[in-house]
């Protein structure tokens, strides 16, 4: 069964290339059922594949399949092969599980759209793309697979392109992954200046066995180099910016880039080189600290935001900062099981938000909605799911999750740590709710234009919503703590050195009897704090915002804007880029290289001119020159030597 | 007595003449002419050479070179004639339209 993982690559590709190529002669159903079925096949390929895995004892799991050499040059061999082992097995189930929710839920989403086929064929296209990052088995073919991500978040967050700020977004998204990509490629290239080969296992194999001390110097710049690529991809401090506008595109697509692609993308990597991370404690401690910086940065933004879509985006940034914090303090699994949560109940709240957004006929402001629970019931039940799984309540999904994190950044990392995520955690809650109260209880702010077309969305976008709500609800209790199938699941991968740490923390646990409960109680107890703040300012006194906001102008005033950020990001690296450039066009093209061009150009002109004289038209002459020739050839050949 | 350098000279001679006679001359059919008298001096060296060396292939030449001849008069004079239909001259001064 494992042999069939070519073909999870293959459908989505299939279905990229049908409707890319013929969607506009297709009928929209037909175009509808090619991208789904696509996926679909893909998704039951990849249960095949899972379970042949599962069946294989726990230290055979891992199944490479090689298709074909795809570069030798001298000593660099890089070869297109898959690899199948626990990680990439979960992943895969994740982005073509997910995926194939999301693609049911387009074809609701989009209908009336007349870019359909063009959709479906980006969409199919992400998912392959993210599928051969997730499958290939060396660092180039990720590298792939990576930029192929980029390439189809760009061309789907610029999806309606002739709106400018649509089409502005997906190149700032385009423009900031490459800053990351460029630190992913360099690092690449160090791999393979330090090992001599980027192939996953024995560049692993070479690092665990090949005598690295731990704080090796080279270790470190490939991690830090490999890190900054992940801060592009996963939208973290700094390169974050890109994520919050991404929200141009159409919602689903916003699902997928933040809950089953693109954005798990790091984390992945991350994970996948764990080796290389064990071997360098400054770097985790970096992943660490940025990851828990970024998951309060991101939180806090999120608190003020009116757009229901940018509130989700920070909080998804803030989730991913937990992850890397995950990571960071070596819980390597506990951030891939927050990824497979994250991706449930992300998913779940971002189509969600869609299918809010499409009953008000495109409304967004959060300002303008309101006690919209009666008109969408069924949003509305899902929709109240997913975010108190995000929130973290017992026995939703993001708790478990969300718990592990803040358990392993106590044990492994420190108490900064695990208080920034506490206080995360705690925004988390209330910016969760908040959007709640707001869109769907109260009083509606709803126009009278849109009220009348308020409808609730079609069977083929409740399901997923359905679906996922289930989804949210149990995933959590893959990874019950102390009996944590994600866990055990997942060991081999981050097993060797990972076994150390484990004992370790069951030692520290062991020391403090009772710690994970009381953890879980104040985690839940955060939780419900935010909650219940989020009660209080916008259910039970709706003025109070408005006055705090008042009071405190210059805190809201910062939150609002977005730390100004993007203002400063703008003065210091756009601005100064585009005079760069301005003065690179202006001189350097311009006039001298485009000067030397055409000096060259006009020099032979000139030359031209004069030698055209010798071109008389008379025969009489051209014979004249070839008697000249021909007597001088004599004259060689008599005298020439 | 004759020796081979005599005619070599006078196919030199001849040759030369042909040569000037291309180079300086307005009429076309003086031109050809003149092309056709280095086509002989040649083959007054061939046969020169072919008696002088006591083999049949210098004289095998000159048939060749007499058909070649032959034919190029055929077309050269037609070529001639088409270009007095057209210009009213055979002069080669007023021929010079081979230019940019």
């Amino acid at each position: 069964m494992l042999n069939l993982v070519g073909l999870i690559l293959l459908f989505p590709l299939i279905g990229a290339a049908i409707n890319g190529l013929l969607g506009k002669r297709l009928k929209k159903d037909t175009v509808g059922y090619i991208a789904c079925g696509a996926i679909g096949l893909s998704f039951f390929i990849a249960i095949l594949v899972f379970c042949g895995l599962v069946l294989l004892p726990p230290e055979a799991r891992l199944f490479e399949k090689q298709l074909f050499n795809w570069i030798e040059s001298g000593s660099f061999k890089a070869a297109a092969g898959l690899q199948v082992d626990p990680l990439s097995s979960l992943m895969i189930l994740v982005v073509t599980g997910v995926g194939f929710l999301i693609h049911i839920y387009s074809i609701g989403y989009m209908h009336e759209d007349k870019g359909y086929h063009r959709y479906f064929c980006y969409l199919n296209l992400f998912t392959f793309s993210m599928l051969l990052l997730v499958l290939g088995n060396n660092f180039l073919l990720m590298f792939i697979g990576w930029e192929a991500v980029g390439l189809c978040s760009y061309l789907l967050i610029g999806f309606w392109f002739e709106k400018k700020s649509a089409s502005d977004a997906a190149k700032k998204a385009f423009i900031v992954n490459r800053v990351g990509d460029f630190g992913f490629a360099l690092g690449i290239m160090l791999i393979f200046l330090t090992f001599h080969t980027i192939d996953f296992t024995e560049v692993f194999h070479a690092a665990s066995e090949g005598g690295f001390a731990v704080g090796n110097f080279t270790i470190t710049i490939i991690t830090l180099l490999l890190f900054m690529g992940a801060t592009g991809k996963s939208a973290q401090i700094p390169l974050y910016t890109w994520l919050p506008d991404a929200m141009e595109g159409p919602t689903p697509v916003s699902a997928l880039i933040h809950a089953a692609t693109m954005v798990t993308a790091g984390v992945y990597m991350i994970a996948r080189c764990n080796v290389l991370y064990m071997l360098s404690p400054f770097t985790m401690t970096v992943v660490a600290g940025i990851g828990a910086v970024t998951a309060l940065f991101a939180a806090s933004i999120g608190l003020v935001q009116n757009d229901i879509k940018r509130v989700l985006a920070y909080s998804t940034i803030s989730q991913l900062g937990y992850m890397f914090l995950a990571c960071g303090v070596g819980a390597f699994s506990a951030g891939v099981f927050h990824l497979m949560t994250h991706a449930f109940f992300k998913a779940l709240l971002f189509l969600g938000s869609g299918s809010v957004i499409h009953a008000l006929s495109g409304e967004q402001d959060m300002r303008k909605m309101g006690g919209l629970k009666q008109h969408i019931p069924v949003t509305y039940k899902t929709f109240l799911i997913g975010t108190v799984a995000i929130a973290g309540i017992p026995p939703f999904a993001g708790f478990f999750s969300k718990d592990e994190i803040l358990l392993e950044s106590l044990v492994h990392g420190n108490f900064v740590y695990w208080s920034i995520a506490a206080l995360a955690a705690f925004f988390t809650a209330f910016y969760m709710f908040r959007l709640l109260f707001m869109t769907f209880h109260g009083k509606s702010r709803v126009d009278h234009h849109v009220m009348e077309h308020l409808h609730e969305s079609p069977k083929n976008m409740t399901m997923p919503l359905m679906i996922l709500a289930g989804l949210s609800f149990c995933g959590g209790f893959l990874g019950l703590p102390g009996a944590s199938a994600i866990d055990s699941f997942l060991s081999p991968v981050f097993g060797g050195h990972g076994h150390a740490e484990i004992s370790m923390s069951g030692a520290a646990v062991h020391q403090s009897e009772g710690h994970p409960y009381l953890m879980m109680v104040i985690s839940t107890a955060i939780a419900v704090a935010g909650i219940g703040l989020a009660y209080q300012m916008y259910v039970k006194k709706p003025e109070l915002p408005q006055k705090l906001a008042g009071q405190y102008r210059l805190i809201y005033k910062i939150l609002l804007n977005k730390y100004y950020i993007d203002e400063i990001y703008n003065a210091l690296f756009v601005n100064s880029v585009k005079k760069g450039s301005l003065l690179l066009w202006k001189r350097v093209d311009a006039m001298m290289i485009d000067g030397s061009v055409n000096g060259v150009a006009r020099l032979v002109g000139w030359f031209g001119n004069i030698l055209r004289y010798l071109q008389t038209g008379y025969v009489r002459n051209y014979a004249f020159y070839i008697v000249l020739g021909c007597i001088f050839i004599m004259a060689l050949a008599a005298f020439g030597r | 007595m004759i020796t081979i350098t005599h005619y070599l000279v006078l196919s030199a001679i001849l040759f030369t003449l042909g040569v000037i006679g291309v180079l300086i001359r307005r009429n076309a059919i003086v031109i050809f002419m003149c092309v056709e008298l280095m086509l002989n001096a040649v083959n007054l060296s061939f046969v020169a050479f072919a008696h002088y060396l006591n083999s049949m292939q210098g004289q095998l030449f000159v048939f060749f070179t007499m058909t070649v001849a032959a034919a190029e008069a055929a077309v050269g004079l037609a070529i001639i004639v088409a270009l007095f239909r057209n210009k009213e001259t055979v002069n080669i001064d007023d021929m010079n339209i081979m230019k940019w």
